[in-house]
């Protein structure tokens, strides 16, 4: 049987060029993850791309204020609401951008709770390449997300060599992330979110006043 | 309804002068103002209370009984008293006091305070502030209505036999407002005391204001008090004002990019267009006061931030002068021209009320 709601793929790209690296590698992702999705089911896929670049005074102010401006709400809850997440980086001194972290600082903490997620980051050179295993995976493992095995590292000589007897070359680093994220979406039946109630569940946002005195009682 | 300013209390340096005000000439400002909001017949006047510069006002008692003395009708309130930090005991008598002395002209909003160090100042934990705020009130709640307590919570030293003097002022408590931002769980604990519940709103979107406001009045209904619209709704606000927009504008815009909390973020515009903020003629801020109550339904009590960010003191004096000559007496009329005949005024001391009643021109 066919199922309406389509599943739903977001890129996260931090990169800050136009055109980006990062944002081609985020929609190379994606589109990995999209094709073996298609192949594998019948729902629909829909992939959205979300860029930080466009968001950065929106992210500041944020940090500032303490809300999110409309265009910041609708990529933060397409964030949260996804059932599969690409996450893309620059690495700038080491490790993730500042305004990859930024954004990553707004989302709530248990808003990634059993995510699939697919960490990838660009760089000028190979020798970043372990910024995936010692900054990203630490990052959303805090999140409690599930981060996939394959995590995807493209130094610029990526984008234009084919690998060698010992490392696969970029295209098939790609696909496998994005066959990766592909079972880990479809097969998440039960996913351990934890989803705290906000307002938007009205009367169902609050513990009645009794449990919560009951709760403080001594003996 | 009751119109009124409420105050922080900050230190900060004027921006378009690099003058900083003393912490004494802060202080007497503060009082400058409060019996300014009395002459140009506002109803109340809050003051914050905080333990940390550039905050002035640690000790709120003290600077509203000086007010009480001096004044005559001014609702002497806070905005917000520390209920997480605060013995509730000490709570209970201060305001007890100041209730005798201001003759019933006093009540009080419950707030935990977000200063993460002033918790273990006070030997307590910021991550505990939701179970302080209740088990304190709680407490607090008990030590006005029952002369001898007997209590015993998991925060603070067990009583055996206590009596909170003086009794409140005709054996009536302050009434309490629990102001919160974004804590559903305080405005359960207010509808679920039948108290007030005050909604800050001037530095968040109204959409957000307008969810916690409608869960207030929901769970108020729920625990039997009256109607959801019959619940008891105070509402923060925003303002700066000139004669024309554009003046204003050009006026308050230094003080916004540097204010404390906000400044050197959105830009005036945005974020006048996403929060309360007004600054315009008195006619923009009577008309965006107006639009609240389509947001959150007719309400009892509005308070606007006037004196923070470096505003000279002879600035506010000056804004307060407009607030309460053009903008109050046009809001007074609309809002009670557009209530339902349903919902009540906010809850005052029976004193108060029957001294009102005494002054109000009669019907002929």
């Amino acid at each position: 049987m066919f199922e309406t709601t389509p599943l739903k793929i977001v890129a996260v790209a931090a990169g800050l060029s136009s055109p980006s690296s990062t944002r081609l590698l985020a929609d190379r992702l994606a589109g990995a993850a999209r094709e073996r999705l298609a192949a594998g089911q019948d729902r629909r896929v829909e992939v959205e791309v979300v860029e930080l670049r466009d968001l950065a005074v929106d992210i500041a102010n944020h940090l500032v204020t303490g809300f999110p401006s409309a265009g910041l709400r609708k990529a933060l809850d397409a964030v949260t609401g996804a059932d599969g997440l690409i996450a893309v980086t620059p690495v700038f001194t080491a490790s993730y951008s500042g305004l990859f972290k930024s954004f990553f600082d707004l989302v709530d903490n248990t808003a990634l709770t059993g995510k699939p997620v697919v960490i990838a980051a660009t760089g000028g050179t190979p020798r970043h390449s372990l910024v995936l295993e010692h900054a990203m995976r630490p990052l959303f493992a805090y999140l409690r997300a599930v981060v996939l095995p394959t995590s995807v590292y493209a130094a610029s000589e990526d984008w234009g060599s084919q690998g060698d007897e010992y490392t696969e070359g970029l295209p098939s680093r790609i696909r496998r992330a994005g066959g990766e994220l592909a079972s880990a979406v479809t097969g998440r039946t039960v996913s351990g979110a934890t989803r705290v109630p906000t307002l938007d569940d009205g009367e169902d946002a609050v513990v009645p006043f009794a449990q919560q005195l009951a709760g403080l009682r001594t003996g | 309804m009751q119109f009124g300013i409420f105050t922080v209390g900050d230190v900060t340096t004027d921006p378009t002068t690099g003058t900083t005000p003393s912490e004494n000439e802060r202080i007497k400002a503060t009082l400058a103002i409060a019996l300014k909001a009395e002459e140009v017949g506002l109803d109340v006047f809050a003051t914050g209370e905080h333990h940390n510069p550039p905050f002035v006002p640690s000790s709120p008692t003290t600077t509203l009984g000086y007010i009480a003395a001096r004044t005559e009708k001014l609702i002497l309130s806070t905005s917000t008293t520390l209920i997480t930090t605060n013995d509730p005991v000490k709570i209970a008598e201060d305001y007890a006091t100041l209730q005798h002395l201001a003759d019933g002209r006093v009540d009080l909003m419950m707030g935990r305070g977000n200063t993460g160090p002033v918790y273990p100042w006070f030997g307590k934990d910021i991550r505990q502030g939701i179970p302080l705020a209740i088990e304190n009130y709680a407490l607090l709640h008990k030590l006005w209505r029952e002369d001898v307590v007997d209590w015993e919570g998991k925060f603070r030293t067990p009583l055996q036999s206590f009596t909170a003097t003086p009794r409140p002022l005709d054996g009536v408590p302050p009434f309490v407002w629990h102001g919160s931002i974004r804590s559903p769980e305080i405005a359960e604990q207010a509808a679920y005391y039948g108290d007030g519940f005050f909604h800050n709103n001037i530095f968040w979107p109204m959409e957000h204001t307008r969810k916690m406001v409608d869960l207030y009045r929901r769970r108020y209904a729920h625990y039997g008090h009256g109607t959801a619209e019959q619940a008891v709704v105070g509402l923060g606000g925003q303002v700066f004002m000139a004669r024309n927009s554009q003046d204003a504008v050009r006026e308050f815009r230094p003080y916004f990019d540097n204010a404390p909390v906000y400044g050197h973020g959105p830009s005036l515009e945005d974020f006048t267009q996403q929060t309360p903020l007004t600054v315009g003629s008195p006619q923009e801020v009577i008309e965006r006061t107006l639009s609240f109550r389509e947001d959150v339904g007719d309400y009892q009590r509005q308070l606007f931030l006037m004196d923070h960010a470096g505003l000279p003191l002879k600035t506010v004096l000056e804004q307060l002068d407009i607030l309460g000559e053009e903008v109050v007496p046009v809001l007074r009329k609309e809002f009670a021209r557009l209530r339902p005949a349903g919902v009540p005024d906010a809850p005052v001391h029976p004193a108060v009320a029957a001294a009102r009643a005494a002054a109000a021109p009669k019907e002929v």
